[in-house]
């Protein structure tokens, strides 16, 4: 990376003098190794292969002819790390450093396809060597995320040689700030946090409120469970976000933002700060911007983790340096927001979401998506998924595409249960509702929510009891605790739901789950409250008869419950091989060779080893769940009597 | 400031812009139960019983009147079945904390609500707040917080702040609905205040309520 000090960008024309010049020192045809270092490829080692690279390069005297680039998230998490080879787009999954040598010696040396690295289809057995050949990107939207394995997101002059700061250029030079938003409502650009609320009509509040002194900030507080798509834009395109924040600012008259982003996303820090460092240096913040006389300043607040500070009052109570609560205020934040002050909180997706608006127009942005929703959206495709991952989707696609063509479907041959989405918030879909076109209606409608872009797959192994057990356990640990709907209604739920699935359930516990939602529903003093009985009620719609099973049958239809299941061994295809009986943590399988392994019930913990470890050419490990354990088989006849073996 | 009229109960009420909904009803004789509201300190809306119903454009909403302010031509309700049967189930939450507790008691009869309905929690706090905002916003000592969050969050006293303000004040104590409070600062005191000092020998004995 060129550390030189840049000389401040002073107008439009100069910053395309400087485009042109970093590209004219740029040769397409130099081969780059592009090698995904966003947190969850640096957690499958992406570190060390750098590092091997680099070495490598060096030892086969090629620095001079190879570039490699540190780049930000491309979404295949599951097959990390990724390395992506320019200009051919070779991409190689699941990179090793043992890898390395061969590959600079073969592809970049030789310019050939290391077949072992490359995506193979599981179906067609077809080898996809590059990137844009493999399903999993093919049939996405990437308008927003496929800038990340372009560019070292800290590199300013990667940005910049991608077109970076043209929208804010274009916005200085050329457009009102009542054109800027026009264009954005006409984009109708909906926030991609949560309530899916259109971003021009708050700016617009926000621009006609009162006062000389208007905030803008950035909502990085992202807490779903297995989300991380805000992570991966932060990490790996931080200039973009910035970039969407000046020209809001600029739409609305602000010149102070504030970007509120998770403890926990250290790289995301460290990336955004140095991008704020780069463009305050190049002149892309701080006083009079490209020489438009427009001045605007951004500053990092890093929250200490509590999801609460997601809503968007109680970020902002956070970040005036107060406890995270929501305000009790039935007045809007972007009227009164920030210090009292009119303030547009955006999540980051929203942000990343304006620069290409602007720059290709809010026709382009409104060909993707469906009536009422625009655009693309990016979704952490997790759970039992083949292809993890962060996926961009155009508004409307259907699960469906998403969970099958993209995601690959459901590994281990399982089939397809509920998939939820919008986090803790949000609600589980079940498998007759795969053909749902995804948008904010849509998903509201069938009982969940767009959310920030959770999506949770599930397959038949899970207990959809369990699943909104498990969400409410994280909303009452989360909940700030003020009022009374939700924290003291979350607590009983939360006890009711731990006595169905350990088979403690009541007549009556439903419909008072139901009477407890309510409330929290109608009388919760913000969204969180509000929206915490979404993963129970829509589970209780489409999967009533599983918590029915459980109070009335004290059955787990899932075999997932652990107090509603017991283990047992079929003596009649047990063929006292000892491997489950040697595995045993809790030593509670009794037998030998060529005697039946029985598994006492009083010892067993239900950690399910045996069911694992027992081959499958056996099977003889059942799980067992709303019907008694049949009897252990007397000691008298369990030796086996093995006809056949000559031994 | 100008004068805004509506409407509560089918009442037609004056008030001032700027006034709650519930200052504006309990000014025209129109009571709506408070647990977490005191005319002294800044709307909280924590406990969520002074909800009312607005009645806009053929639909309705629920809003807390405790924070809710009043506009030019607002319907509003202050009972109603719905309202009714949310005010009961926040009661029973609450009575699975303090069951003995009059101020629950009292509107636990009047709204029909099971004082057992919940299994009882260990804590006697409701979290209305009261001494924790009183003691920030009238008397400015901040010598009572919440600590934690959700489920585990309680009222605790800040012993460097409360041995040196405490003694004097006790003013929090009569605000109390469940006496929770008073129990938490006996604690401080037998843990943190120091043993030695004139002050405590002078009649502050346990279960000694100051009055104000």
């Amino acid at each position: 990376m060129n550390s030189r000090i840049m000389a401040r960008i002073n107008s439009p024309e100069e910053l395309e003098k400087v485009r042109q010049e970093i590209l004219s020192r740029r040769d397409p045809n130099t081969p780059c190794i592009s090698i995904c270092a966003g947190a969850g490829c640096i957690a499958s080692g992406a570190g060390e292969v750098i590092t091997a690279f680099k070495a490598e390069i060096e030892k086969q005297g090629l620095q001079a002819d190879v570039d490699t680039k540190e780049t930000g998230c491309p979404g295949f998490c599951e097959r990390g790390p990724v390395v992506v080879i320019y200009p051919e787009e070779i991409c190689y999954l699941q990179v090793k450093p043992e890898d390395v040598s061969e590959i600079v010696s073969q592809t970049i040396k030789e310019k050939k396809v290391i077949d072992r690295l490359v995506y193979v289809d599981p179906t067609t057995g077809e080898k996809a060597p590059r990137e844009s050949d493999i399903p999993f990107y093919k049939n996405q939207e990437r308008n927003i995320i496929g800038s990340n394995i372009k560019i070292n997101p800290k590199s300013i002059e990667d940005y910049l040689a991608i077109g970076g700061y043209s929208a804010l250029a274009k916005v200085l030079s050329g457009m009102t700030s009542e054109h800027v938003l026009e264009e954005v409502k006409k984009a109708n650009l909906r926030g991609r946090g949560g309530g899916g609320f259109p971003a021009g009509s708050k700016w617009e509040g926000s621009r006609n409120a009162p006062g000389e002194i208007k905030y803008v900030i950035v909502n990085a507080d992202e807490g779903d469970p297995g989300a991380f798509m805000d992570r991966a834009l932060l990490e790996g395109n931080p200039h973009s976000i910035l970039e969407g924040l000046t020209i809001g600012a600029y739409a609305i008259g602000s010149h102070e933002g504030y970007i509120y982003v998770r403890q926990e996303y250290p790289l995301a820090v460290e990336n955004v700060n140095i991008a704020i460092k780069k463009a305050e240096e190049y002149g892309f913040l701080g006083k009079n911007i490209l020489g438009s006389g427009f001045d605007f300043t951004v500053k990092v607040h890093q929250g200490a983790g509590a999801f609460v500070c997601g809503e968007s009052t109680a970020l902002m109570t956070a970040l005036e340096g107060r406890a995270g609560e929501p305000r009790p205020k039935y007045i809007r934040s972007n009227i009164v927001g920030l210090w009292g002050r009119p303030s547009v909180l955006n999540n980051v997706e929203t942000w990343a979401n304006v620069p290409l608006i602007i720059n290709k127009g809010a026709d382009w942005f409104t060909q993707f998506g469906t009536e009422r929703s625009k655009g693309t959206k990016i979704f952490s495709l997790v759970g039992k998924i083949n292809n993890t991952g962060l996926v961009e989707v155009p508004m409307g696609i259907t699960l469906r595409d998403i969970i099958f063509k993209i995601g690959g479907g459901i590994p281990g041959g399982k089939r397809f249960k509920a998939v939820q989405t919008g986090g803790p918030s949000g609600g589980c879909i079940p498998e007759e509702l795969l053909d749902l076109q995804v948008g904010f209606d849509e998903l509201t409608k069938a009982g969940s929510m767009m959310g920030s872009g959770g999506m949770i797959v599930m397959d038949e192994d899970t207990c959809m009891v369990d699943i909104s057990r498990y969400f409410l356990d994280f909303l009452t640990d989360e909940s700030c605790g003020k009022c009374v709907p939700c924290r003291e209604g979350m607590r009983q739920m939360l006890k009711i739901l731990n006595n169905i699935t350990q088979g403690k359930g009541r007549e009556g516990d439903i419909e008072l789950l139901e009477e407890l939602s309510e409330t929290a529903i109608e009388a919760s003093l913000c969204a969180l409250g509000k929206s915490s009985p979404n993963p129970l009620l829509s589970t209780l719609r489409y999967f009533r008869d599983e918590y029915e099973a459980h109070i009335k049958g004290k059955k787990c239809p899932a075999l997932s419950c652990k107090e509603l299941i017991a283990y047992h061994i079929d003596p009649n295809k047990c063929q006292a091989c000892m491997i489950c009986l040697k595995k045993c943590p809790a030593e509670a399988i009794e037998g030998g060779k060529n005697r039946i392994h029985v598994i006492d019930e009083e010892k067993c913990t239900k950690c399910g080893t045996c069911f694992e470890v027992c081959p499958s050419r056996f099977g003889a490990v059942k799980k067992i769940s709303g019907e008694p354990v049949p009897p252990p088989i007397p000691e008298e006849a369990r030796t086996i009597v093995r006809e056949s073996k000559q031994k | 400031m100008s004068e805004i009229l509506l409407q509560i109960d089918g009442k037609e009420i004056r008030a001032k812009e700027g006034t709650t909904l519930l200052e504006a009803a309990r000014s025209a004789g129109i009571s709506i139960p408070t647990l977490c509201y005191h005319e002294k300190l800044e709307p909280f809306g924590g406990c969520r019983i002074c909800l009312v119903e607005l009645e806009m454009r053929g639909w309705t909403r629920l809003v807390v009147s405790c924070v809710y302010l009043v506009e030019q031509n607002l319907v509003v309700r202050t009972r109603s079945e719905k309202i009714d049967r949310i005010r009961k189930m926040i009661l029973e939450l609450l009575l699975a904390h303090a069951p003995d507790a009059f101020d629950l008691q009292d509107l636990a009869k009047e709204y029909g609500a099971n004082r057992d309905r919940f299994e009882k929690e260990a804590s006697f706090c409701i979290h209305c707040g009261l001494c924790v905002r009183y003691c920030a916003e009238v008397k400015k000592k901040n010598a009572v917080g919440f600590v934690d969050r959700g489920i585990r969050k309680e009222i605790s006293f800040i012993p460097e702040i409360a041995s040196r303000e405490c003694w004097t004040c006790k003013e929090c104590f009569p605000l109390c609905p469940t006496e929770a409070l008073q129990a938490a600062y006996v604690l401080v005191e037998a843990l943190a205040f120091p043993k030695s000092s004139s002050e405590s020998a002078s009649g502050n004995k346990e279960g000694d309520r100051p009055r104000i």
